[in-house]
């Protein structure tokens, strides 16, 4: 018993110094007094910081903006996502590992390379508005725009769709399927009565999973939001690297992190309770 | 044989080349004669890949990735295998918390863990030092080695282990005769990957780095918000070759499948 604290205690010394403590100083220092002369007040604390978090409008304008884009990608990756991951599984061998991994590996391939490439696409006089003009037509406004952040996010983060969805798909057993279709189940009701339940659990983990991730996302926004399109965290760094108010920062961090973990779980408690109606327990 | 009609394959079409063109239009401009970005129409040309080499700057990050990759891959690897085998042997009151916390870096935003670690390191007035940027990647990636280690140690069959026990093998010969050999592939897929996400990191580093010690991403990252041009093509073009030579190591080693979705 002892054994199993002694090899996993070189782990826990780390994760206590640089994860424990770390985020214990951010939830401390996101009550601390700024001023702008002299810097953040350490010894001194106030609820200023959630209180303007709570009433400057910037701020809300903000989180919602990074609500809505987050909640969108989210849409758009289980629209996608979902049929791809279906149609990936009946393909026949060696197309269905092909594809999976030319349609996963992006994945581990850095997002500043990726939001790069969409920038290329995109930009002012990028391939796509090149190729507009070579065709005769006005070259359109896309970088800069929610449109380019919501594109490259959904880039970004079909894989996390994919992923879980093609696990939970590994598990349906085609019998199932043959089975509906031989007892005359047209191949919408086949979809509805038999897959859709089963991959449910897998969308579900995927749509937690995409969530979370576009609402902290920082390289995108970052790159293809130009400076005036801020998500929750653009404006962290802006708060941190420029305006240097550390305290307002780390209150934002710090609701971005409560905010992210209240709507997972209670989305999780949401989801659940159906899920299990369904199954009737 | 495939199952799916022709509207499902038009549609999977569009997925793939909606998945592949930001990375083929990035590695065609790499290759343009010209000054601006643009795909090479009037034939291939290098300059843009010697003109990264000639910049100090990106040179310099990059060996920074590169050596704080592979540090900070190998520790996590030194402390995420003691711990997994921990956690997957010997039942004791907390491994379960344990577990959860060594996971935790993997659902907890970047940006946040940035921030967090930026103002421990301002306090210690270790801010941008190489040391310090470098355990925060193992606390990032030790997830990933741990669960591709738990995934390994699970599997495998307990006799060898025993029978050398009962032999009189001391634990550190069963460890090396016994137990590494087989979860080998698991700890070298998780280096891998460990490897691949430390290098790509780019939220939290940003706040952790200072001139000196600033990585590939944060440089390129920099880079891009100031001025685009077809350098920077040349640059990703150079990641996306390296991160798919990674890649196909991973594949070799662990199967890049099981890697992505968890096969066995």
């Amino acid at each position: 018993m002892s054994r199993g604290y002694l090899l996993s205690a070189p782990a826990l010394a780390l994760f206590v110094a640089l994860l424990i403590v770390p985020l214990g100083l951010t939830l401390v220092l996101s009550f601390n007094l700024f001023d702008y002369e002299v810097g953040v007040k350490s010894d001194s604390y106030t609820l200023a910081n959630y209180a303007s978090l709570l009433s400057d409008s910037y701020f809300y304008e903000i989180f919602w903006r990074t609500f809505w884009i987050s909640a969108l990608v989210t849409l758009l990756c289980v629209v996608i996502g979902v049929p791809e991951a279906y149609i990936l599984s009946r393909m026949g061998t060696p197309w269905r590992s092909i594809f999976l991994i030319l349609i996963l590996t992006p994945l581990l391939i850095s997002v500043v390379v990726r939001a790069f490439g969409w920038s290329l696409l995109l930009g002012a006089d990028g391939l796509i508005n090149q190729a507009i003009a070579a065709l005769g037509g006005r070259p359109l406004k896309m970088l800069y725009t929610p449109f380019a952040v919501i594109l490259a996010l959904v880039h970004v983060m079909l894989p996390f769709m994919i992923i879980p969805v093609w696990t939970s798909l590994q598990k349906l057993d085609p019998a199932a399927e043959q089975a509906a279709q031989s007892l005359g189940a047209s191949q919408a009701k086949v979809m509805r009565m038999v897959v859709l339940p089963q991959i449910m659990p897998g969308v579900l983990s995927g749509t937690l999973i995409v969530f979370g991730l576009a609402a902290s996302s920082f390289a995108i926004p970052g790159l293809l939001g130009g400076r005036r399109l801020k998500m929750v965290a653009t404006v962290v760094y802006d708060q941190y690297l420029s305006e240097l108010n550390w305290p307002m920062g780390a209150t934002i961090a710090v609701a971005l992190l409560l905010a992210n973990l209240l709507i997972m779980l209670s989305w999780n408690r949401l989801v659940e309770g159906r899920y299990k109606k369904a199954l009737g327990e | 044989m495939s199952k799916n009609g022709p509207l499902a394959l038009s549609f999977h079409a569009l997925v793939v080349v909606f998945m592949l063109a930001p990375l083929v239009v990035v590695c065609l401009v790499a290759f343009t004669p010209e000054n601006t970005l643009t795909l090479p129409t009037s034939g291939f040309s290098l300059r843009w890949f010697r003109a990264v080499f000639e910049r100090a700057d990106f040179i310099d990050a990059f060996y920074n990735s590169l050596i704080l990759a592979v540090v900070a891959a190998t520790l996590a690897t030194l402390i995420a295998v003691p711990a997994a085998l921990a956690i997957t042997r010997y039942h004791f009151p907390g491994r379960n918390f344990l577990n959860a916390l060594f996971l935790s870096p993997i659902i907890i935003p970047h940006l946040v863990l940035g921030v967090a670690m930026l103002r421990l390191f301002a306090l210690m007035g270790v801010n941008g030092s190489f040391v310090w940027l470098m355990l925060a990647h193992v606390v990032v990636i030790t997830p990933y080695v741990l669960r591709l280690v738990i995934a390994a140690a699970i599997g495998i069959d307990r006799s060898a282990e025993q029978a050398a026990e009962s032999l009189g093998a001391s634990r550190f010969t069963l460890f090396r005769q016994i137990t590494l050999p087989m979860i080998l592939p698991g700890v070298a897929g998780g280096w891998l990957l460990a490897f691949i996400n430390s290098f790509d990191e780019v939220t939290l580093s940003i706040f952790v780095t200072s001139p000196a010690t600033q990585t590939l991403p944060v440089r390129m990252y920099v880079y891009a918000t100031e001025s685009i041009d077809p350098m920077m093509a040349a640059v990703s073009a150079l990641v996306i070759a390296l991160t798919a030579a990674t890649m196909i190591l991973l594949d070799r080693v662990y199967g890049l499948d099981r890697v992505l979705v968890g096969k066995n």
